[in-house]
């Protein structure tokens, strides 16, 4: 059988892979990426919107080739219509662009590239290799061949449905509740407005939302996530989106261009994404934002720590716990507070009747928010509907 | 189980769901492993409906 020596071994070239890779090989570190699919960030399973405030933080050119659509805010719409606008007067940085998944990870996978890291796509994972105990590698199959990779350190950065960190034993289990069950079109020939991305909660998506994000003047994603406790019948999200696309007009007359599925994980940091001689990064480490559900920003910025710790292990030639332990740490300090927050928060908000998310975004609406935090976002329903906000009280 | 490959995405949302880790995507195909103990997650999670349960026998 063929064997492949490296530092490294990356098990997924979406953004988090990529970055991991990217931040390695820039140190000096010898890595492979693999890529199962023929073509990086293809087929797209995503809603496409991301923030700005994160992109220059690691090391990601913006380029005209992967914006799609630069938006200037978001409206979050009741379930009776009321609306509330958030800009970049409020949202800041949060606001941003709609990208094309397809060019932007091609244009990761590039920046790894650049640093060093080789690729290998049609290249699956098939197990891990265990030697006194330890992880020394991945089997794999590339082009129908099977290989042996060996590396120091295995990166799991296979997304949602990772099998690397299941292979090593790492609790990455979920529960009803902290999964959305998600369904799109890419629609054109529709009436919007493509300066928003606009957000519809309640019933219309329940335990989730409807998302539309502007691609250009009439085409958008459309799509809705819906919380995997709340589906009675198979074919459930499929069902409201239907629905919701038939009940507004300028939508209706729309034509798909794509139809995407997936799933993705709302849940609580996990408690460990670590151990000797392998990380998990990104989807593949449940590293999502319970309340957007989004994973690019967060992703990128955990494969980012990943990487730059995972070079120094291969400087002192020890990839155990000993070093990884700072990824853990520089992860969490970055990112595993908000993660708990809006977990917290999506957990009550997934509880609310449409008529008390109707007074919620009513209430911001009129008064307004100065900046969007959900701390901020309590203490204006606070203000003026205290009995909304005992429940959340520990939130604030 | 029995999966629809007229419906099925091949988008990898029951993979990732399922307890037992029993479901696989080989190329284009679901396959469902023994370790399956039809807890029925999956009939529920598939976005289309793809994914149905056959009687027992």
């Amino acid at each position: 059988m063929r064997k492949i020596e490296k530092d490294i071994v990356v098990v997924g070239a979406g953004p988090a892979g990529s970055m991991t890779a990217k931040h390695a090989a820039k140190k000096g570190a010898r890595v492979l990426m693999i890529e199962k699919r023929q073509e990086i960030g293809s087929p797209v399973r995503c809603a496409e919107g991301i923030s700005k405030h994160w992109v220059e933080e690691v090391g990601i050119t913006v380029n005209n080739k992967w914006v799609a659509r630069e938006v200037r805010g978001a409206k979050i719409k009741s379930p009776s219509g009321h609306t509330f606008l958030v800009d970049e007067k409020n949202a800041g940085n949060e606001v941003g662009w709609v990208v094309d998944r397809v060019l932007f990870d091609k244009a990761l996978a590039a920046d790894a590239a650049r640093a060093g890291t080789e690729i290998m796509v049609k290249t699956s994972a098939t197990s891990l290799i265990w030697e006194n105990g330890k992880i020394a590698g991945v089997r794999a199959q590339t082009y129908g061949e099977p290989i042996e990779i060996r590396a120091k350190c295995v990166v799991g950065a296979d997304g949602y449905e990772s099998q690397v960190g299941r292979w090593a034993g790492i609790d990455t289990s979920l529960k009803a509740d902290d999964i959305d069950t998600c369904y799109q079109y890419r629609l054109t020939g529709i009436d919007y407005d493509p300066d928003y991305c606009e957000f519809t909660l309640g019933s219309a998506a329940p335990g989730g939302y409807v998302w539309i994000f502007p691609k250009d003047e009439d085409t958008a994603n459309v799509g809705i996530g819906v919380q995997l406790s709340k589906v009675k019948h198979p074919a459930d999200p499929k069902m409201y989106l239907d629905k919701f696309i038939a009940k507004r007009p300028g939508l209706k007359k729309g034509q798909p261009l794509e139809a995407v599925a997936g799933a993705v994980s709302i849940c609580a940091p996990l408690d460990s994404v670590s151990m000797d001689n392998l990380v998990l990064v990104g989807d593949a480490a449940r590293m999502i934002d319970p309340i957007t559900g989004g994973g690019i920003s967060i992703g990128c910025i955990a494969g980012m720590c990943a990487g730059k710790v995972l070079a120094k292990g291969v400087k002192a030639n020890d990839l155990s716990m000993n070093t990884l332990q700072e990824y853990e740490t520089m992860w969490r300090d970055r990112l595993e507070n908000k993660q708990w927050r809006n977990w917290m928060a999506k957990e009550k908000l997934t509880t609310l009747s449409d008529e008390t998310l109707d007074k919620i975004v009513h209430t911001f609406s009129q008064y307004g928010v100065e900046k969007l935090s959900v701390q901020d976002l309590l203490a204006v329903i606070k203000r003026h509907h205290p009995e909304l906000v005992k429940e959340f009280e520990e939130l604030i | 189980m029995i999966v629809s490959i007229e419906k099925c995405h091949h988008c990898g949302a029951c993979v990732g769901s399922c307890p037992k880790n029993a479901i696989f995507l080989n190329d284009l195909v679901l396959v469902f492993s023994d370790e399956c103990n039809r807890c029925g997650r999956c009939v529920k999670l598939c976005p289309v409906g793809a994914i149905t349960m056959e009687a027992k026998k």
